[in-house]
């Protein structure tokens, strides 16, 4: 039925192509971190969903987009003010929040003010919790948890496990709650437990060494990948060699500037994106923002790109219009979002439960060679 | 006992670096009287200079750390000129504020130069280790101690030398240290205190270089918000140690760096930053001018 | 006069943003405004009338917020005007705050200067990381809470309310810009009655010349606490305020950034200067928001603006000309001159 729907919306849609109509333009806005601390994360969303952007306008189809990202700076009072600014510039459709804290207080206004808000990347349960019409397109943070738990189970790779998070970080917390929940359900022992925060996240030594010293086979890195940087680098110069198994912030290690990729051999992480990925698609947003900000796209710029086209293909097949409202679209996307199935880069297939959270298979990669291979 | 030791060293290479970052707060503060929020900042930019010098245009690394500490020099002058200068008169708040806004200037014009993506640092001398093996009754294991905390430290104790003997022996050392002292006296004396309060931030700008290269070095990933944080632990630790005095500055940063890895082997490690700032509190309860700063008595 | 200039501004952006003439990005900030300047005027009663510097008093405004959220939270039931709930969880956050600013004013206050700077610092940090690992939930047992791992172990229908690094979530908006503007009265209201009664006096004498002040008899000890208590509690309040205003908050967003935006209210506002205070947290809070037009070049013009500002209102001749426009500022500059 889906299929023959989508057969009829594209003969539709080549028709009206050939009548050659004015394409319907949408404001569309999002806030992030594009200075501070966290503007790497921003940034990159911001760059890839302008790509996407960019590729749609060019394309002359259906849909045109106008999009304006504000900075954020990781908080909550200044994503507020940067979402106020946004519906004052007239925004119809909402990127809400790139980093979780933030989205969090930009999705009660999203709710509020009935504008359809879609996150690239914040990953908090509490995002989308209690608000029919904020949507994630990264995995939420305890399925992180319990899917990393369950992967290293059911693989076997380690009985005796030792987990360093980030203990005034939202994502790693809320993904450490479950990884450590689902690994005692499943057998998995937590032998070491050590947590680092802002001000003292250089030296992990003594991390490193409380799970060396209890045995632990396999270390569970649920952060970001500049600390796990230098957490590699500390192991190595130990003489430390575990398993390291990462979540979706891992992605990004192998694209730092001046890293030894030989200290993240045989890492293994669950991410839905994978720069070195060989299909078409992919090859071609890495070569174009590769161009465009001679860096390698990280997940968060994959996500951003797959929010845009996710609009793109929503406010296509309900044949919405640019003179709509906010909240006569908010309609409309809530009705698609819950029934539609979209392809993009950080997924195929991916579908959306009522409650806002993507449902897509988490890619295990390992690095092999300074490059990711699937597992499986 | 050997996982003691090995945490021991961890902590003597953490504080190293605080100490070499709070070598240049101390020395500003004991000269000009002010606490420059800036100088995290310029050891960020140090750090970034010598990052490119050495990746990019493929300097070797002596090569690189020499660039650095040039631009972060004059950086330092330009900053003090621009900035501080004018306000010598003005309550000392105001210059701390204008330190901060300068802070707020450095990390954002580092975004827009450099991005924000995370750079890793290249090695200047290797991420080799000394390793000792025991195998004696008291102690077994291996002791490993990595070449760049073996150079941050000599480096430390060098720059605590040359700053004691230059403040001490030189003319403008000299001078130095009587407008520290008075600075109106040191005016009526004949000496020229706005240079050389002057040459005090391009002293203290110099050695945020280098504090840089080995912060880098040591722990390698550069932001633009590198120096920040360490900054504020720096500051701590100079005045932990008792703000002004430069062997102080070595003493608290290398006992802050010992009581921070054990607070979080020993302790918590979820607490261990609040055990930090506890025992500072309770040293300066103890000794209200820090361990090795001098109390004046007050003047009626 | 600071009371009038307060009453005029509220009732001007009061009618325009009930006659929508306001944008929804100044209509979200009116309240943060408002916490900002409360928090202004606190700090300025310390290190503008007491004379010492404290770089942790965004500790307080935190010790307030998450108490006060706290109180709200559980007292959802008991008190269904949003209104009256919002001021009980302000007296409790304020209550909480004082607390805490009498634990740490016994230390503090025995030292002077930098040292005390940096230790309120440190204890604004330690109040940070003890929030970021503290738990505190309710269930129909009554209140738990535990450090470090959440030990709760809540009945079932029980909430977590706070959730260490993950802070309160969910919180029912209630902080409105009247309620914001009532409380910037109430603390200028207390502040002034402060300083210009005999304790007011005292705490002026103190920062003038301490060993003076004590040799005529001044309880030094005991003002600066009380002064230090007072202003805890203001803050408190205003940290209540604030994190009402929104449906999250974390232990970060209070850390010291944050004490040193709020300090550097009170010093381009001029120290011992509320109104000063006052205007100055409102244009440098509105300030980044309208430079938002300039996007990546943003928080540079910010810092830029900042230093600009400070070398400006030092400038002596720039500050004599000035002096010369404002008609109320005449018995101020003999004032500001015995300060530094």
């Amino acid at each position: 039925m889906r299929k023959l729907l989508a057969l009829v919306l594209a003969a539709m849609l080549v028709m009206s192509a050939a009548c050659a109509f004015a394409a319907e333009t949408f404001k569309i806005g999002g806030t992030g971190p594009l200075t501070g601390g966290a503007a790497i994360y921003g940034n990159a969303a911001k760059n890839g969903a302008q790509l996407a952007v960019d590729e749609i306008n060019a394309a002359n189809g259906y849909v045109k987009f106008d999009l304006r990202y504000e900075d954020d700076t990781h908080d909550a009072e200044k994503a507020v003010n940067a979402y106020n600014a946004l519906k004052d510039w007239g925004m119809q459709v909402s990127l809400s929040s790139v980093t979780s804290k933030p989205a969090e207080a930009t999705a009660a206004e999203n709710f509020a003010d009935r504008i359809f808000g879609l996150t690239p990347s914040a990953s908090a349960a509490a995002v989308t919790a209690g608000k029919d019409n904020v949507f994630q397109m990264c995995f939420v943070d305890p399925n992180q948890g319990s899917a990393s738990a369950q992967y290293i189970a059911d693989k076997k790779l380690a009985k005796k496990v030792a987990v360093i998070w980030k203990n005034d970080d939202v994502y790693s917390k809320g993904i450490y709650d479950t990884f450590v929940v689902k690994a005692k359900e499943l057998g998995l022992e937590v032998v070491s437990d050590m947590t680092f925060a802002d001000g003292n996240d250089t030296d992990f030594s003594v991390q490193l060494k409380d799970a060396q010293d209890k045995g632990a086979e396999l270390v569970f890195l649920p952060m970001y990948y500049q600390p796990a940087s230098l957490i590699f680098a500390q192991a190595a110069a130990m003489d430390y060699a575990p398993k390291w198994f990462g979540v979706d912030g891992m992605d990004g290690i192998l694209t730092m500037e001046g890293f030894d990729k030989a200290l993240a051999e045989g890492v293994i992480l669950l991410t839905p994106f994978n720069a070195d990925a060989k299909d078409e698609k992919t090859q071609k947003f890495v070569a174009e923002y590769q161009k465009r900000h001679g860096e390698v796209p990280n997940q968060f710029a994959a996500d951003g790109y797959d929010c845009v086209y996710a609009f793109a293909q929503a406010l296509e097949n309900s044949k919405a219009k640019g003179s709509m409202n906010a909240e006569e679209l908010c309609k409309l996307m809530i009705e698609q979002f819950t029934t539609m199935t979209f392809d993009g880069l950080t997924g195929a297939n991916m579908t959306w439960s009522k409650n806002g959270e993507v449902t897509k298979d988490p890619k295990g990669m390992v690095i092999k060679n300074g490059a990711y291979v699937g597992l499986d | 006992m050997m996982t003691f030791l090995n945490f021991f060293i961890s902590g003597i290479s953490l504080g190293s670096i605080y100490a070499i970052i709070a070598l240049g707060y101390t020395m500003v503060y004991g000269i000009a009287k002010m606490l420059n929020f800036a100088h995290g900042d310029v050891i960020m930019v140090g750090a970034y200079v010598c990052f490119y010098a050495i990746s990019r245009f493929k300097l070797p690394p002596l090569a690189g750390v020499a660039l650095a500490m040039i631009v972060c020099t004059i950086l330092g002058m330009i900053i003090e000129r621009m900035a501080y200068k004018p306000l010598r008169q003005a309550p000392s708040l105001a210059v701390l504020i204008t330190a901060i806004g300068v802070s707020y200037f450095l990390q954002n014009t580092a975004l827009l130069l450099w991005t924000s993506s995370p750079k890793v640092f290249p090695s200047i001398i290797g991420r080799g280790a000394f390793k000792f093996e025991f195998n004696n009754f008291l102690l077994e294991g291996q002791l490993s101690v990595s070449h760049v905390i073996v150079l941050t430290i000599v480096t430390c104790i060098i720059i605590m030398l040359c700053l004691t003997w230059f403040t001490g022996n030189t003319r403008m050392g000299k001078a130095m240290r009587a407008c520290s002292e008075d600075k109106g006296a040191a005016q009526l004396m004949g000496i020229n205190v706005n240079s050389t309060i002057s040459m005090t931030f391009a002293i203290g700008s110099g050695l945020a270089a280098i504090a840089g290269v080995l912060l880098c070095s040591a722990y390698p990933t550069l932001m633009p918000t590198t120096g920040s944080l360490p900054g504020i632990k720096a500051f701590t630790a100079a005045v932990f140690g008792g703000i002004g005095s430069i062997p102080g500055a070595l003493l608290g940063g290398l006992l802050l760096g010992v009581i921070e890895i054990f607070a979080k082997a020993y302790i918590s490690s979820q607490l261990s930053d609040a055990v930090v700032f506890a025992v500072l509190i309770i040293v300066l309860l103890v000794k209200p001018a820090g361990l090795l700063g001098v109390q004046r008595p007050e003047k009626v | 006069m600071t009371y009038a200039i307060v009453t005029v501004a509220y009732i001007i952006f009061q009618v325009m943003s009930s006659a929508g003439l306001l944008s929804s990005s100044m209509r979200g900030m009116l309240v943060p405004i408002c916490a900002y300047m409360v928090m202004a005027v606190s700090l300025n009663l310390v290190v503008g009338v007491l004379g010492e510097l404290s770089l942790g008093h965004a500790g307080f405004m935190s010790v307030g917020a998450f108490s006060g959220v706290a109180a709200a939270v559980l007292l959802q039931n008991i008190i269904p005007i949003a209104a009256l709930r919002l001021t009980a969880a302000m007296l409790v956050g304020a209550a909480f705050a004082a607390l805490a600013g009498f634990i740490i004013g016994i230390p503090v206050l025995r030292l002077k200067g930098d040292y005390l700077a940096i230790v309120t610092l440190a204890f604004g940090e330690i109040i940070k990381s003890l929030l970021n690992n503290f738990y505190l939930g309710v269930d129909s047992g009554g209140l738990h809470f535990s450090m470090l791992t959440d030990n709760t172990r809540l009945l079932a229908g029980g909430k977590l309310i706070i959730r260490g690094p993950m802070g309160i979530s969910g919180i029912q908006k209630i902080s409105t810009f009247p309620a914001g503007f009532a409380l910037t009265l109430i603390a200028l209201a207390i502040v002034f009655n402060l300083v210009n009664s005999r304790m007011g006096r005292s705490f002026m004498a103190i920062r003038d010349d301490r060993i003076a002040a004590e040799s005529v008899g001044i309880d030094i000890t005991k003002y600066k606490m009380m002064a230090f208590v007072m202003s805890a509690a203001i803050a408190g309040a205003a940290g209540c305020l604030f994190a009402m205003n929104y449906s999250t908050i974390v232990a970060n967003k209070f850390d010291f950034n944050t004490s040193i935006l709020i300090l550097v209210f009170v010093v381009l506002g001029g120290q011992g200067n509320m109104l000063g205070s006052i205007i100055a947290a409102a244009a440098l809070t509105i300030l980044p928001e309208k430079l938002r037009s300039f996007s990546d070049y943003r928080m540079l013009l910010y810092a830029v603006v900042l230093i600009v500002v400070m070398l400006g209102t030092n400038n002596a001749n720039i500050r004599r000309f000035f002096e010369k426009l404002n008609p109320f500022n005449r018995n101020k500059d003999e004032d500001e001159a015995g300060e530094d």
